[in-house]
């Protein structure tokens, strides 16, 4: 009797734990939401009184916006030619056979370890002596780099839940080797490159370690605009915008999810992957 | 008959040259943009233009610098700490729910993991700021009497890192406490082991790779962490990162260069003896 009494004690205290972490990640995205919609200059929580100023202030500031634009065509920029170059790369890992293999392997993923600030001056130094700093090619350039290891990690798990039977029934069936890559190999990798894309859209698009050595004055991302406003002034509009982006995370979430159920063969959690930006 | 033969078997593996045209984007891309950056760290930061180690040596004999490479290590180890303890019965309680209980608990790791890291500094710079929330709550309580000084703190920057790393600690334990065979359990149970000693001798020793792997990974990361010490520290808390932006700001670029290499000399050294320890690219490969 006794037993189960502290049995059920333990129980009811691990579960407290928990729930008080899993509160701890989640409540100080949803602090931002509500304190978006006051209209007081201090950052109030609860807000007062209920206004769209801030959002308001956002889409009319030409600073806010721009930074805004840039962002979005750097990131689809990066996630175009991340997700082709990381696609290749992971076909010829899978597939090719080579000596050095394993060494290509850790160079592919390495720019995921190296701390993003050693990058981020590394490439302040080539840019400057380039003249790159601030330039829209600098920036997709830089977060290639950085998006790189995850489309090769994704594409890599899912080439090699492939299977191979479906491409030599293909071509026992008589279609040569392009018909064979273009209408069996490609629309099975599909949701593969498609979770590839976003979390290498996701990668540029909150990027602010390089940006923020790199954009200079022309070229001010979102992120790097936030961080400038809240290191600077404690900028209101910033809740607005981090609400937006809270938003933005959400939808990502549910289009992984989506994706996930038409991947060929999924673990729990894998897609949901390791990401890791600082 | 023998040539189909041949044509399918290189659909299926891939020749030598084939591979080496798919790779060749990626080469030429990290040969520009990652290799060639890194590799002129160290010559930047020994030449001025006459070779001289006098940067390295201004690092380790001035204790303002020593002392804050000291700092970056002592709080990563922190955070590292308070992330297994915290993060461990999550993983546990993760890697046993069913239904909709796990689905409430991988929405609560992930919406996070996926929110921008400066939304979440900004959440908690207005949470521990002066006037905020839990100065608030503190003073109602009554446990304070004036609202104390939270913000631009050392431990402001540890819960920043601590909300951020907690996901990478937890997915790693979380997935090998679920690779975990369940007979093994029953078996324990089976030869009167109650559930406290089963998880002690049976689940605990069987999750150590993950526990490995995730304190390596934070450890590594929490070390180069750059935003939040930026944003939730104060100029007394520097930190290596924002020691660097510092001497990039004052246009020391030597100096900024020698601190970023001595940064990742320690990065990779503590990634080959993780590996070396823990082999933790076995999960991780298995992971993604």
């Amino acid at each position: 009797m006794r037993k189960e009494y502290k049995l059920r004690c333990g129980y009811l205290l691990l579960n407290m734990t928990v729930i008080s972490v899993l509160v701890f990640l989640v409540l100080p995205a949803f602090i931002v939401i509500p304190m978006s919609f006051g209209s007081s200059e201090y950052l109030k929580f609860p807000p007062v009184d209920f206004s769209l100023k801030w959002y308001s202030e956002f889409i009319k500031s030409e600073r806010w916006v721009g930074s805004l634009w840039l962002s979005l065509q750097v990131a689809v920029c990066t996630t175009v030619i991340a997700t082709l170059v990381g696609t290749l790369a992971s076909l010829a890992m899978t597939r090719g056979n080579f000596p050095g293999k394993a060494l290509v392997n850790t160079i592919i993923i390495s720019p995921m370890i190296v701390p993003v600030i050693i990058l981020a001056i590394a490439i302040y130094g080539l840019y400057a002596k380039l003249g790159m700093i601030g330039t829209r090619a600098g920036l997709v350039s830089a977060h290639t780099v950085l998006a790189l290891p995850y489309v090769f990690l994704i594409m890599t798990s899912n080439l090699h839940q492939f299977d191979i039977s479906l491409e030599l029934a293909a071509m026992n069936l008589g279609a040569n080797r392009i018909k064979t890559f273009f209408f069996v190999t490609l629309p099975l990798i599909f949701p593969g490159m498609m979770t590839s894309a976003i979390f290498a859209f996701i990668t540029s698009f909150d990027e602010l370690v390089v940006a923020n050595f790199i954009s200079g004055i022309r070229g001010t991302t979102l992120p790097k605009q936030m961080f400038d406003g809240i290191r600077l002034e404690v900028s209101p509009v910033v809740a607005s915008v981090s609400s937006i982006l809270i938003v933005v995370s959400i939808v990502t979430i549910l289009l992984l999810q989506s994706l996930r159920s038409e991947e060929p063969k999924s673990q729990e959690g894998r897609s949901l992957g390791s990401k890791i930006d600082i | 008959m023998r040539k189909s033969y041949l044509k399918t078997e290189s659909v299926v593996e891939y020749s030598l040259s084939t591979s080496m045209v798919l790779l060749l984007p990626i080469f030429l891309l990290y040969l520009i943009y990652f290799v060639y950056p890194l590799g002129r760290l160290f010559p930047i930061s020994c030449f001025e233009p006459k070779f001289t180690f006098k940067n390295y040596a201004q690092f380790f004999e001035e204790s303002v610098y020593f002392s804050i490479l000291l700092r970056t290590l002592r709080v990563s180890a922190i955070v590292t700490v308070v992330c297994l303890i915290v993060g461990y019965p999550v993983a546990h309680s993760l890697a046993y729910a069913k239904g909709r209980r796990l689905v409430i608990f991988f929405a609560c790791i992930v919406l996070p993991f996926w929110t921008s890291i400066l939304v979440r500094n900004y959440a908690w710079i207005v949470l521990l700021q002066r006037n905020g929330l839990i100065n608030t709550l503190l003073q109602w309580v009554g446990l304070v009497d004036e609202p104390l000084r939270l913000l631009y703190t050392e431990p402001a920057v540890m819960v920043g890192m601590i909300h951020f790393l907690l996901p990478l600690m937890i997915l790693p334990i979380y997935s090998v406490l679920k690779r975990i065979d369940p007979n093994l359990v029953l078996a324990a149970y089976n030869l009167g082991a109650n559930p406290w000693s089963t998880f002690l001798r049976v689940i605990f020793p069987l999750s150590l790779p993950g526990v490995g792997a995730g304190m390596s990974i934070v450890f590594v990361i929490g070390l180069g962490f750059f935003i939040t010490p930026a944003l939730l520290g104060g100029p007394k808390n520097l930190m290596i990162s924002t020691l660097i932006e510092n001497q990039l700001n004052i246009n020391d670029w030597p100096f900024a260069a020698a601190i970023a290499f001595i940064l990742l000399l320690i990065t990779i050294l503590l990634m080959m003896i993780f590996n070396k320890t823990i082999g933790f690219d076995k999960i991780y490969r298995r992971e993604l």
